[in-house]
Formats: structure tokens, C-alpha cells, sequence
């Protein structure tokens, strides 16, 4: 199978003796939206900043599209867009210069730089901004310059670090649908995000990391699978005081007043409804507990740090 | 990369040098030409003339050469090294980085900034010392080739040290302690027959005395010190100053983690 990125046995040890990365081992097919999650400091950004040629690694070996970093760095980084977490770009800069420069920097000529630039920026909605000095965009276009800008060469390995950190949900949608978009058209995604409702929305499969060690590497479904018990929230008509009594069912009221149904996976929810409706509880709406990965990757964490003298990958 | 592409990303980044010291032209083209005339009209004009000859010339025609190269030294210095530490500071170096790009382009594209920013400077104050006194060029040649070796030597040391930086403190303790005061001991406003023995010596480790003379050799034909050794010695300073800024880019010294 070819890979998009293929990492073997990276390890980072900063100057002050800091263990950032103990030894990775990641593959990314061709074609994926992967997802990299993790605490902070687990080693999320220092592996793709490795990666990205921002971070030296101590040991190990990283291919892109099986260019080696050490001997064909040249490219390895042709084939790579790098969408940071921090704003770096020039503050005083117009938006199209950034673009078309960074364009310049993988060799482009102005006039082919100019075309690509303005297919990205329109695509992004930043075309009308592209005479304005890039500090006067607000932080939702500042996100997006900084994908159109990754994206002027044409990498067919995308490379996303916390994209939509701090942007509004109808903006985030936006991204997503625009990612999706380029996914679909062959470009392999890899990011890192705290909201695990776009992991869970956009990755077809995701690796944990924690304390510098992959704690999973799997598919998204398989992932899924893992969790026993799923939360349903239930609107109950009329509003209750009191818990319904639910045998075999552990439940609660949330904050708001829903009821709280613990599901043990594969038990079904007819038996809940029967009992609610001996006790003349209606129903008026049911929706899941969001979310189930954020569920999953918190479990896992968690064992992780309680047993973090031990192998990690025993306790999952 | 091809030839063709590393010689677009070359034209990127001196484009972009160029664009960003005519964009803020008020805080890099006008001073220099403002404080060279404050030169000319108190130390040629008015201390001057009450000075005489030196060398076998006014002592304005004396020193021009000096004050010209004065100004390339600063201004290629200050390019590069305040362009630079920006990107570093504000992480935009991160956009090189990430960028195929070799770090010998990289290199070239600063030097070849600073060196615009110097050589333009050269030519404004070269213009606004026609305003005070005459000049002939006694070898054209070797002003154009010491002048563009200079201004390619500092703008190196200004990449050093916008590499080695890591807080704007340190961009300005270079120029301030050790370039400005080898400048003016660097025979830009004297003579070096004129020190005693011991000083003339100690000036003879100073490297911008040989640029300047190599300079004022070009313009006036004379020069305190031989100006194919200061040709050499610029050279030899070149490629030390090269290897050791390729180093520190091979190394990520202050932009990589």
C-alpha cells in the first residue's frame, strides 16, 4: 500500500532533556482524512512539526510520499501545505503578496502564482480582501489565508494543526465542507484538533497520541466500536421532578432537566419507551449525547495517565 | 528544485526584501541621506576647510569615499539583520521553512537584500556629496567591486546575527559597540600616517580600514593601505562569514526546534 506519510520509530528529546516523541510509528494512506488527537503536550504539534521541517527530530525516519526527509527533503516538502496553529504570517503584508510569495518560495512564476492564488482565495472567500493588509482580517479569514496560502503549490499531503481553533460554527462548517471538498479530490488531510466533533464529522481514521506514544491507531468506526455504552437525552413532556423509574437502566437529569439514558450497546431502546409509557411519560424528543468520541478519547487518556508507568497500549 | 525554479524563489525573496525597505523608505532611505549631509556641511564644510589638505586632497573630497562606505556598511548590515529577526520574531520565517527552498538560495536572496538596500544608499549619498565637492573616479572598477563585496559582507553579518538573536536587544548591541566604532577608527575621517606607530598597527586589524581605503583607492587614487590586500582581505571575510551563516542555517540555529 502507497502511504502519504509513513513515520518509524521518531523520537524528539529537547535540550533540556524533555521526551517530547518516545519512539512513533505512524502511516497515513493516500487518499485519508486522519485525524492526530491528543492532549495538550502530548506531541501532537512537535510531530508535525517534524514532519514540516519546522521541528529537528532526534531519531527516526520520515517519508512523504516516500520521500525521505533526510536524503530527498526537496520533495518531501513539494508534496507538503503546512496550515499552522499560530497566525505566522507578515502582519503588514496584503493578502495576495503573502499567497503568491509563498507561491515563489516552491519556484512558481508570478503569473501561474497569481492564477492559483486567485483560485484559492475565492474558494475561501478572501478574493474581495486580497489588497488588504493581512492584520486587518479578522481571525476567521486569518485561518483561512493561512489554508490558501498552504494550499498555492498544490500539495497532495495537506497538513492541519488546530484549523479551526476559535473560529464560529458556521464558519467552521464552512471549512469542513471545503476540506471534505479537497479530500475528495485527492488530497490526503492530516489535522489535529480539540473539537472531536470534527474528527468525528470529517476523519475516516485517527491515532491517539499521549505523552509522546501512539496510544491508537485505528479507524474511526472500529474506534467507535469500542464504546460499551451510548447516552441517549430524552425530552420528556410536561417536565418531572422526580427520575422515572427505569430497571435496568442507569439514568439522570441533566442540567437543563432532560433525562439521561444510559444504553448498553447493542440492548436497544424499546424496553426504556415500554417503561416510560406504564408510567404515562411521554416523550417529546430523543437526540444522543454528544459526543462519542470525545467520550472514547477522554477514557483513553485518562487510563493512560493512571497508569502511566505502564505500557499504555495494555491499558486500552 | 530546477535551475529555473530555484531562480524564482531567489527573485521571491529579494523582491520581497526590495518591496519592504522602499514600502517604509522613510525609515531606511531618507536618514541615511539626511545624516550624510549633516556630515558633509559640518565636518567637510565648516570643521573642514579650517582642516586643509590630507592625503593631497580637500579634506572633503577625503572624506567622501569613507562616508559613502560608512552608509553601504550600515544600511546592508540593518537590512538584513532587522528584516530577518522580524520574520523570526513574527514566525514568518516558518513560510521558508516549510518551503523546498536550499538554504544557500535563502542565503543569497538576504545578502542580495541588504545589498540593494546598501548599494542604493551608496548611490543617494554619493549624489548628495556632488552637492558639496567634485569627484572623479580614478578606477571605476575598483570602486564598483569593493563597494558590492562590502555591502555583501555586511549583509552576511547582519544574517548572523539576526540568526543568532533571539530578542531585539541583541540586533542593535552589534551595531552599536562594534560595527559604529570600527567605522569611525576605520580611517573614514583620517589618515592612519597620522596615528603613532603603536595605533597605526592596531588600525591595521580593523577590517573596514581596508574597505575604506579600497574605496577612497577607486575614487582618489590613494590609500593607506595596499588595495589589492583590502580586495582579499574582503573576500577572505566573505567566504568565513558564508560558511559560518550556512552552518547556522543547516543547524536551524534560532528557527528551528
Amino acid at each position: 500500500m502507497a502511504y502519504a506519510l509513513e513515520i518509524q520509530g521518531l523520537t524528539k528529546t529537547y535540550g533540556d532533556g524533555f521526551q517530547a516523541l518516545k519512539g512513533i510509528d505512524l502511516k497515513v494512506a493516500k487518499g485519508d482524512f486522519f485525524a492526530l488527537l491528543g492532549p495538550n503536550g502530548a506531541g501532537k504539534s512537535t510531530t508535525l512539526g517534524v514532519v514540516s521541517s519546522l521541528v529537528n527530530k532526534s531519531a527516526g525516519q520520515v517519508r512523504v510520499f516516500g520521500h525521505d526527509l533526510d536524503t530527498e527533503l526537496s520533495a518531501a516538502k513539494l508534496n507538503l501545505g503546512v496550515v499552522p496553529q499560530e497566525f505566522n504570517f507578515n502582519q503588514f503584508e496584503k493578502v495576495l503578496d503573502i499567497v503568491t510569495t509563498q507561491a515563489g518560495y516552491y519556484g512558481i512564476p508570478l503569473k501561474q502564482a497569481l492564477i492559483s492564488a486567485e483560485k484559492y482565495l475565492k474558494q475561501l472567500g478572501l478574493w474581495d480582501k486580497r489588497n488588504t493588509p493581512s492584520r486587518t482580517l479578522s481571525g476567521g479569514m486569518k485561518r483561512r489565508l493561512m489554508i490558501a496560502r498552504a494550499l498555492v503549490h498544490e500539495p497532495r499531503l495537506l497538513i492541519l494543526d488546530e484549523p479551526t481553533a476559535g473560529v464560529d460554527i458556521e464558519l467552521r462548517r464552512s471549512m469542513w465542507t471545503f476540506l471534505q471538498e479537497m479530500n475528495r479530490n485527492g488530497t490526503t488531510i492530516i489535522l489535529t484538533t480539540h473539537y472531536l466533533e470534527e474528527a468525528e464529522a470529517l476523519c475516516r481514521n485517527i491515532a491517539i497520541i499521549d505523552h509522546g506514544q501512539i496510544l491508537r491507531n485505528t479507524s474511526k468506526r472500529e474506534l467507535l466500536q469500542q464504546l460499551s455504552v451510548e447516552t441517549f437525552v430524552l425530552d420528556l413532556a410536561g417536565g418531572h421532578q422526580q427520575l422515572p423509574q427505569l430497571d435496568g437502566y442507569v439514568r439522570r437529569f441533566d442540567k437543563d432537566g432532560a433525562l439521561e439514558v444510559d444504553v448498553q450497546k447493542g440492548s436497544g431502546l424499546n424496553q426504556v419507551f415500554v417503561q416510560l409509557q406504564q408510567q404515562g411519560i411521554e416523550v417529546d424528543s430523543m437526540r444522543t449525547k454528544a459526543n462519542r468520541l470525545e467520550e472514547l478519547f477522554v477514557r483513553m487518556v485518562e487510563a493512560n495517565a493512571d497508569n502511566s508507568d505502564n505500557d499504555p497500549k495494555a491499558q486500552l | 528544485m530546477t535551475p529555473h525554479a530555484l531562480w524564482t524563489a531567489f527573485y521571491t525573496i529579494l523582491s520581497r526584501e526590495i518591496r519592504r525597505f522602499t514600502r517604509i523608505w522613510a525609515q531606511t532611505l531618507l536618514p541615511p541621506a539626511v545624516t550624510m549631509t549633516l556630515y558633509f556641511v559640518i565636518f567637510g564644510n565648516l570643521i573642514g576647510s579650517r582642516i586643509g589638505q590630507m592625503g593631497g586632497f580637500d579634506y572633503m573630497q577625503f572624506i567622501v569615499p569613507g562616508l559613502i562606505m560608512m552608509a553601504v556598511i550600515t544600511s546592508s548590515y540593518a537590512n538584513v539583520v532587522s528584516s530577518f529577526f522580524s520574520m523570526k520574531f513574527q514566525h514568518n520565517i516558518e513560510e521558508l521553512l516549510v518551503s523546498p527552498v536550499p538554504n544557500w538560495v535563502i542565503l543569497t536572496g538576504y545578502v542580495c537584500g541588504g545589498m540593494a538596500r546598501g548599494l542604493g544608499i551608496g548611490v543617494i549619498v554619493t549624489l548628495v556629496s556632488l552637492a558639496f565637492t567634485h569627484l572623479e573616479f580614478h578606477n571605476i572598477l575598483m570602486v564598483v567591486i569593493t563597494v558590492i563585496l562590502t555591502s555583501a559582507l555586511f549583509a552576511l553579518g547582519g544574517f548572523i546575527n539576526a540568526m543568532l538573536a533571539t530578542k531585539f536587544d541583541d540586533i542593535s548591541i552589534v551595531p552599536t559597540f562594534i560595527l559604529t566604532p570600527l567605522t569611525y577608527l576605520g580611517g573614514v575621517f583620517y589618515s592612519i600616517d597620522l596615528l603613532p606607530d603603536f595605533w597605526r598597527g592596531v588600525s591595521m586589524i580593523n577590517p573596514i580600514l581596508y574597505m575604506v581605503n579600497g574605496f577612497r583607492y577607486g575614487i582618489l587614487g590613494v590609500s593607506d593601505v595596499n588595495p589589492f590586500v583590502s580586495l582579499g582581505m574582503i573576500l577572505l571575510f566573505i567566504v568565513v562569514l558564508a560558511a559560518v551563516a550556512l552552518n547556522l542555517l543547516r543547524r536551524g540555529k534560532g528557527i528551528r526546534n
